[in-house]
């Protein structure tokens, strides 16, 4: 390695050191002074908590033995309302992508529903439903479903036509131009597809726990709220947030063990 | 003379919208021999890709006869439209896996190509990690897996920058006379065509037509890039640019 080189790599390391570094302090920054400024009274502690008080309230949920089944119940929802909407969403984007009258017949009718605030629908999943978890599986599938199937037809539509040609002129049919070309060639839109569902996944599952406050991460800020304990609340949004980060990174690991193995 | 595997006679296509009629291709004739290289040059957007289109079945002709005489056709396109997620042998084995047509027998033919033509490191590799010109003969052997006896090319070097060009054009040439194919290339590049072919055909404008037809015969014909210098070269050049272009001033 010529010392050039070196130096480059050294370069790029102690840039990279330097944003971790200046990440952490950041956060620890804006955590401090959060907390210095509820203790000295600048800011009312009642109503805007302070890291000390999430803390406490975690421990607490965690001693009272709660903490787990509350985020194991948001994390099961998400869990099922994504993986039934992915592949409601997969299923139906093919047959979009199959019969291109259908693909014609039904846009409006996805226009529509896609730019419809799925909450809206609440009240009625609860009537028809009831007050528990399926209701709130159902709200979580209706906030992904339609943008996956948008997404993914999206990406069958812009499958380089080349390729499309290629597959016809050596005679193939409509089955193997899906499993030789549309599926494999759509694989990083499909992933990207799997990473904002996901997030949707999640707002749809706090809507729905909302609602229907039974049980989950969004049952305890709804109740923290009722009962304006702000300390459950902020702790309920910071469970939220790793959360959230969690699945993110599944599906981050996913899409790295995809596409590496063509690149 | 040898003897003919292709002929063409009065093809016609037309397209149609809302508004109109168009006539793309109008009394098109043409007849190819076992071995020859026919190059169709033309202006552009007359209508040259739509005849390659119509040959290997992507489109319906709207009139005339074509007689194959049992002869298989293969195409190649304007990019080599490899598929990023397979490697360079799956790439290669695609007409055949479609076809049906996979055997032992033939994927030992392919890896033949393969080692023949100078990719024998690369067979489980990715596309992108080859070149340009690389991919190019990926792909011509990809279309040369199903055994066709006549090769249709439409633009085929067209995405690749001019030196990569001029070697690959020389390449493909050796490949197609090894295996002894026969060729129909639709070109824009009057130097490829002549330097290419044994025959070079001039279309009209759209609705577009035979206009005029070159035999070409070149002192010392080799392989393209040698051709190149041969003395008649600048004089078909010449008379070929001047056939295309008499057309574009009227």
């Amino acid at each position: 390695m010529s010392k050039e080189h070196k130096q480059y790599l050294h370069k790029v390391t102690k840039r990279k050191i330097i944003i971790h570094t200046l990440q952490f302090s950041l956060l620890g920054f804006l955590l401090i002074l959060w907390q210095v400024a509820a203790d000295n009274g600048i800011i009312n502690a009642f109503i805007s908590s302070s890291p000390s008080r999430v803390l406490k309230t975690i421990l607490s949920l965690h001693n009272q033995g709660t903490l787990y089944h509350h985020i194991w119940v948001t994390a099961y929802e998400t869990i099922i309302s994504f993986t039934i909407g992915t592949l409601i969403g997969l299923v139906i984007a093919t047959l979009l992508w199959w019969f291109d009258i259908l693909a014609k017949i039904l846009d409006p009718y996805l226009t529509v529903l896609n730019s419809l605030p799925k909450v809206a629908l609440g009240p009625i999943i609860l009537i028809w439903c009831g007050a528990n978890m399926s209701s709130i599986i159902l709200m979580a599938m209706l906030v992904s479903v339609i943008v996956a199937i948008l997404n993914v037809y999206q990406g069958f539509c812009t499958v380089d036509q080349q390729k499309l040609k290629l597959m016809k002129s050596f005679g193939a049919n409509k089955w193997q131009i899906c499993f030789y070309l549309i599926f494999p060639g759509s694989l990083k839109n499909i992933i990207s597809t799997l990473k904002l569902n996901i997030s949707m996944c999640l707002i749809g599952v706090i809507m729905g726990e909302f609602l229907v406050s039974k049980e989950g991460i969004g049952y305890l800020i709804m109740y923290g709220s009722q009962v304006f304990n702000l300390n459950l609340v902020i702790s309920g949004v910071v469970l939220l947030a790793i959360l959230a980060t969690f699945f993110y990174t599944i599906v981050s690991i996913i899409e790295k063990k995809c596409i590496s193995n063509n690149n | 003379m040898k003897n003919s595997i292709l002929h063409i006679k009065n093809l016609k296509k037309a397209y149609y919208t809302l508004k109109k009629e168009t006539l793309a291709v109008n009394n098109f004739s043409m007849e190819l021999h076992s071995g020859e290289f026919i190059a169709v040059v033309g202006p552009s957007g007359c209508g040259k890709s739509t005849i390659l289109s119509i040959l290997c079945g992507l489109e319906d002709k709207t009139e005339g006869e074509i007689f194959y005489h049992d002869q298989k056709i293969g195409y190649m396109l304007q990019t080599d439209a490899l598929f990023d997620w397979l490697t360079i042998l799956d790439n290669c084995l695609l007409g055949l896996k479609i076809k049906k047509e996979l055997t032992e027998e033939k994927r030992e033919y392919v890896l033949s190509l393969l080692r023949k033509y100078g990719l024998s490191d690369f067979i489980n590799s990715y596309p992108n990690h080859l070149s340009g010109g690389m991919r190019q003969r990926v792909a011509l052997i990809r279309t040369l897996a199903t055994k066709p006896d006549i090769l249709l090319m439409d633009e085929p070097f067209s995405a690749l920058d001019y030196q990569s060009r001029l070697a690959i054009s020389d390449d493909v040439f050796k490949i197609l006379k090894e295996e002894k194919k026969s060729l129909i290339m639709v070109t824009h590049d009057i130097a490829e065509a002549i330097s290419m072919c044994d025959k070079v055909i001039v279309l009209s404008e759209r609705p577009c037509t035979v206009k005029k037809v070159f035999d070409i015969s070149l002192t010392n014909k080799s392989n393209p890039i040698e051709n190149r210098k041969a003395k008649e070269f600048a004089d078909y050049y010449e008379k070929i640019w001047k056939e295309i272009d008499y057309e574009q001033r009227t």
